[in-house]
């Protein structure tokens, strides 16, 4: 049984899909995002409202192969889908859209979705490491700051932005208490659970609201605990699940896994834990502040990208972690390329068991990826019990 | 007491018995329409050779892409696992199995107690696996069991593509030029001979490599992949029952 909070975390997107309209028909700016490398403070500090468009469903990617090539990633393929067929309220909401040059897919892609909807394009450095990158990146949070004042006729004070670093910090801090309780053995939380609450945070159009809702369901699953109410037993192999995002309907491999028996706890992934890990530094100027937060992501598209090899050790430690799954999503260069140091960071360094799976958002692989789940899983229980 | 293992693979349903000591019988079936019913039939047949009921035996664990449906079993076990104990039992010193089959090829890294330690399987696409090799039979219009045969004592011609579609292409251009059957086949051997070795490589060979599963059947390739891993290849009339063998081996404990 599932804890009771889940089913109005669930309605989250509902829920939102409502309030962006009313928001927008009030006057509200909307300010629509991908990506955990977008500063959200900077939207709020313009008085508007931050969302996560979508982008991990299968339905709108047979419309976006008229446009892009069809052996491109499936996350990209989707959220171009959603844009051009007008299927996500979020997007159809949005004043102005924010996108990064991350990997060359994304990239390419924002080419086309910026003729769709007015878009800021930030330069991401393609190192985090050096003052120039820092500079560079600081740069470019003051140009998007300047787009969205000149853009919705606003000034975005440091008071303001103040405000909105407290406020995300508060959610990234009560997103992080909730991911912290899986470190627990056994694991009260389902990964698919966390996963959606995790994800859902991303359409919170209102942030307090949002923040309210996590304390509530970390408090009904610490009581859970107290009770002795575990989502999974105490040998369930604990998994640690880290490459490309995830979301609602692609969650396929994070739900083979589970239904296998096994029990994910850490999602290191982007729509997971890797957003949460640092907190932006509230005593700081603000503009330094963001720049330093956001570019600290461990994320594949950075060389070199040996942060995420430092989290994943971390987490593995922190989180009693038996196996690690690298899910990639079918032609993401820099994940799939980037899994080779992985699996031996993961065999040599931490002598756990490795594994990566290569897939796309379509069902047409479930039965080759239970065989390689269930064979990962046996691998694990015979190395636990030898 | 009598363990059963039973392998319903997407071409044939193998059957194993194991006695604690040895494998006392094998059977095997065309899989067919019903993975459930050769399943069943199976059973009966290797209970019918070994003259036994179902009382004599203790367990009976079912594994292939077929385990799901068989409603008989005690347990279930993926048959990578099932492959790795099949091969201790044939041969203790062996760490690393290469099973090609119809649509999948593996590698299976073993310890020394025939337990998996790491394996790796081949993405979706049919490149390197019996697969592609029924395709580009067919385009050269021998039989697949022939090509081992039609490519020993010729050098090989140049086939660069992996992917099925694009590499019988490939195949009907070098026919239009006139390459021979001979060198063709050869030429399609050791691309897949290079598609396994850069599957291996990822993870490395060590000692003696057991070579399984119906493409195993070929043994030129089998002599291909002894000299480009440069290991000890070995490979046995039993390599088809090695699932069932490891199933009905992981049962009896």
């Amino acid at each position: 049984m599932r804890p009771e909070i889940m089913e109005e975390v669930e309605a989250l997107r509902g829920v939102n899909s409502v309030k962006i309209k009313e928001a927008h028909e009030a006057g509200k700016k909307v300010v629509g995002m991908y990506c955990v490398f977008s500063p959200q403070e900077i939207a709020l500090a313009a008085d508007a409202i931050s969302v996560t468009l979508c982008g991990t469903a299968q339905a709108p990617i047979e419309d976006a192969e008229k446009e892009l090539p069809r052996n491109l990633c499936p996350l990209i393929k989707s959220s171009y889908g959603f844009a051009i067929t007008d299927k996500c309220p979020y997007f159809y909401f949005s004043d102005v859209l924010l996108a990064e040059t991350t990997c060359d897919g994304k990239k390419k892609m924002y080419e086309l979705m910026g003729k769709i909807k007015p878009m800021h394009i930030m330069n991401l450095p393609q190192t985090a490491e050096g003052n120039d990158a820092l500079e560079m990146w600081k740069n470019e949070m003051i140009k998007f700051k300047s787009f969205l004042e000149e853009k919705f006729g606003v000034e975005i004070t440091d008071e303001k932005l103040k405000d909105a670093i407290k406020l995300m910090n508060r959610e990234r801090s009560a997103m992080r208490r909730l991911h912290k309780l899986n470190a627990h053995k056994p694991a009260p939380l389902t990964g698919v659970d966390m996963m959606l609450a995790q994800w859902l945070k991303g359409f919170n159009v209102d942030k307090e609201a949002g923040i309210e809702l996590i304390e509530r369901l970390i408090s009904e699953v610490e009581e859970r605990m107290e009770n002795g109410i575990y989502a999974f037993d105490e040998n369930a192999p604990r998994i640690l699940l880290t490459g490309c995002p995830i979301g609602s309907g692609s969650e396929k491999v994070l739900k083979v896994l589970e239904e296998s028996g096994a029990s994910v706890v850490a999602l290191e992934n982007c729509t997971g834990y890797k957003g949460l890990d640092v907190l932006v530094d509230e005593s700081k100027d603000p503009i330094t502040a963001l720049a330093e937060k956001y570019l600290s992501t461990p994320c594949s598209c950075m060389t070199n990208n040996n942060g995420r090899l430092d989290l994943i050790k971390r987490l593995a430690e922190e989180y009693e972690i038996d196996g690690v799954v690298d899910l990639t999503w079918q032609a993401c260069h820099t994940y799939n390329i980037e899994s080779f140091t992985v699996r031996n960071f993961v065999k040599d360094e931490l002598n756990l068991p490795f594994i990566q799976i290569e897939t796309d958002y379509s069902d047409s692989d479930v039965g080759q990826i239970k065989v390689r789940v269930e064979a990962f899983l046996e691998t694990i229980g015979s190395t636990v019990t030898a | 007491m009598i363990s059963i293992g039973i392998d319903v693979g997407s071409v044939a349903a193998k059957a194993a018995a194991y006695d604690g000591e040895k494998i006392i019988a094998t059977a095997l079936l065309p899989t067919g329409w019903s993975p459930r019913e050769s399943g069943e039939q199976l059973l009966k047949e290797i209970m019918g050779d070994l003259n036994i009921t179902r009382d004599d035996i203790s367990t009976i664990v079912g594994t292939g892409y077929g385990r799901v449906s068989l409603s008989f079993i005690d347990k279930k076990v993926t048959e990578i696992t099932c492959h790795g104990r099949g091969a201790h039992y044939i041969d203790p010193n062996i760490r690393t199995v290469i099973d090609i089959g119809g649509q999948d090829s593996k590698l299976i890294k073993l310890n020394d107690k025939g337990t998996v330690i790491d394996f790796l399987m081949n993405d979706k696409c049919a490149a390197g696996t019996g697969r592609f090799l029924q395709v580009m039979a067919n385009a050269l219009e021998v039989g697949v069991g022939d090509l081992s045969e039609l490519a020993s004592g010729t050098e090989p011609a140049n086939i660069n593509s992996m992917c099925t579609v694009f590499a019988e292409s490939e195949v009907v251009s070098l026919m239009a030029e006139g390459a021979s059957k001979e060198a063709i086949a050869s030429g399609l051997l050791h691309s897949v001979c290079n598609k396994t070795y850069s599957l291996a490589s990822r993870m490395g060979v060590e000692d003696k490599v057991f070579f399984s599963g119906g493409v195993s059947k070929n043994k030129k390739l089998g002599q291909l992949l002894s000299n480009k891993l440069g290991a000890e290849i070995i490979s046995s009339n039993e390599s088809q029952f090695l699932g069932a063998i490891g199933a009905a081996i992981i049962g009896y404990k």
